[in-house]
């Protein structure tokens, strides 16, 4: 039993990061309305700018408690986010705006994104390489809970930035103009403009705090496991699994159905071979599919 | 004194498909004017390249003097000219209030003072402002569009059809509510199908056939025109039928 209860905690931590990510990729499919395969390519880009502050410049700063990373963290993050919404609000602005004034579908836009996210991929690895990296050196020690119960101080942080992320963006979504809009936009956005908003401007937005998400769910996967430059391609079918679980658009659901992802997966390893995982949440897609085609709450932004 | 609008032998159409050929519209200050004519006369297609939906082929559209030919829909709503399309006019998964809000987007400030007194020219919808949007019923939807579109105070409304499909007691219920904005001193604009009780309550009608104006009267005397009668006959038939 402890070790069922165990396995359900590593899940909620890797879950936690698959709907990190999968809160970016479902904002930005609402508003965009096409499936941006370059995510997972975007997160190990994230990660990989944060390692240019504590790892390449070496400003690992002095610890934060228990945690393995220091205060220089927080500079990486912020400049691993600011990069990615950079990096989605370029694509935007050379790519898909171009694709969506010629009236191209959204099978034209998805594989515009998933040569973009080659790209990006091969970047990484030509600047990065492709030893796996780690931002700290040393062992983070687990804590030991009652029961006898591991988890270390950095899946504690992973968790708790999860849960403060995803009521961020739902005050964003819910109470500030700018969400309001990106909800409209994604409702109707001819009839957004005819109310007056600049879908344009919308779309940047949405771009932007999506990339943030995506930096930061990339620099939190490389804590809790390490920096590689194909983590985040692989970790591309766990976010899609969590984000059509949640039902497209939502993000309240895909956060949910990260976590269901999470936990199933390390749970199954209990009686299958790890190594077969991945294929876990697939198999719970599709039956949750079967009995609800929009996902578990339905869609929309 | 110059018209508040005047749209001058406007062309536009879907994509390369030509189909309103060089129309001309004028409404002045604080006046109702209907756009009458069967079904796929143009008239949509002529009012949403006013609203700058579409994008006019030819001709020009200026607005309180100043030439707005070339803007796009929410420059339209800065310039004080509003559009309520004909359906899917509402945000379904967003609230009423937010609805409203979302028409107030370009305000600077007082969003929330401009809902309330929106939502008190609508009594049904100011009931329950939290509802949303995807909820609401017909009559309920168009009401909360027509509010929508009054949150920037608009010097000109521009309504698509708006009592297609309700019943006739919503129907009444809405030209009643365009009455009453229109004697706040806002401009109406409005196509209809339902062009007997519309053209009883416009100061000016204009008649659209096969993408041209073939007629331009005061509201009244367009009723009694025996040549509109025929020009619907068409139109009175599917009337009559359904």
């Amino acid at each position: 039993m402890i070790d069922i209860i165990q396995l359900v905690i590593i899940g909620i931590i890797v879950g936690s990061i698959v709907g990190l990510g999968a809160m970016g990729l479902t904002l930005s499919y609402g508003v965009m309305k096409f499936a941006n395969f370059a995510h997972g390519d975007s997160m190990a880009l994230g990660m990989f700018l944060a390692f240019i502050v504590v790892g390449d410049l070496g400003w690992a700063g002095g610890n934060i408690g228990r945690l393995s990373f220091g205060w220089g963290m927080i500079p990486a993050i912020a400049l691993a986010m600011a990069g990615v919404a950079m990096l989605n609000v370029g694509a935007d602005l050379t790519i898909y705006r171009r694709l969506r004034s010629r009236g191209a579908g959204i099978i034209a836009m998805a594989i515009a994104s998933l040569g973009l996210g080659i790209m990006v991929r091969a970047v990484v690895q030509m600047i990065w390489g492709s030893a796996p990296q780690r931002y700290a050196t040393g062992i983070n020690p687990a804590l030991t809970l009652p029961g006898d119960l591991k988890v270390k101080p950095d899946q504690f942080f992973i968790v708790g930035l999860t849960l403060v992320v995803a009521f961020g963006l739902y005050l964003l979504l819910y109470r500030t103009q700018l969400g309001k809009a990106m909800r409209a936009t994604s409702d109707n956005p001819e009839l957004a403009e005819i109310a007056g908003i600049d879908t344009q401007r919308i779309r940047l937005s949405t771009w932007a705090i999506s990339g943030a998400l995506t930096a930061l769910a990339g620099v939190m996967l490389a804590i809790q496991a390490q920096l590689r430059f194909n983590a985040g391609f692989e970790f591309l079918l766990p976010l899609f699994a969590a984000t059509i679980l949640g039902g497209i658009g939502n993000p309240w659901g895909a956060l949910l159905g990260g976590l269901i992802v999470g936990v199933t997966q390390e749970v199954s390893t209990e009686w299958i071979d790890p190594g077969l995982k991945p294929g876990v949440p697939f198999v719970l897609l599709i039956l949750i599919l079967l009995v609800r085609p929009r996902g578990i709450f339905g869609s929309s932004v | 004194m110059n018209p508040l609008l005047e749209a001058t032998e406007v062309s536009t159409g879907y994509g390369e498909l030509e189909i309103v050929h060089g129309v001309s519209v004028d409404v002045d200050q604080g006046e109702l004017v209907t756009i009458i004519g069967p079904n796929g006369a143009g008239k949509s297609t002529l009012l949403k390249a006013i609203a700058g939906v579409l994008p006019k082929f030819s001709g020009t559209v200026t607005f309180d003097g100043r030439d707005v030919t070339p803007l796009s829909a929410p420059k339209m709503v800065a310039a004080g000219a509003s559009f309520v399309p004909q359906t899917d006019n509402v945000f379904p998964s967003l609230s009423i209030r937010e609805n409203l809000e979302m028409g107030g987007y370009q305000r600077v400030s007082g969003v929330s003072d401009r809902v309330a007194e929106v939502l008190a020219m609508f009594p049904e919808l100011e009931r329950r402002p939290g509802e949303q949007a995807s909820n609401l019923s017909g009559g309920q939807r168009q009401a909360l569009a027509i509010g929508r579109a009054l949150m920037l105070d608009p010097r000109l409304l521009m309504l698509d059809e708006p009592t297609a499909a309700l019943s006739p007691v919503m129907r009444e219920e809405i030209f009643d509510r365009i009455e009453e904005i229109r004697s706040r001193g806002v401009a109406v604009l409005m196509v209809e199908q339902n062009a007997k009780e519309a053209l009883a309550r416009s100061d000016r009608g204009y008649v659209l056939v096969a993408g041209e104006a073939v007629l331009e009267q005061a509201g009244r005397e367009m009723l009694d025109n025996p040549d509109v009668g025929r020009l619907f006959l068409g139109l009175e038939a599917a009337e009559s039928a359904s």
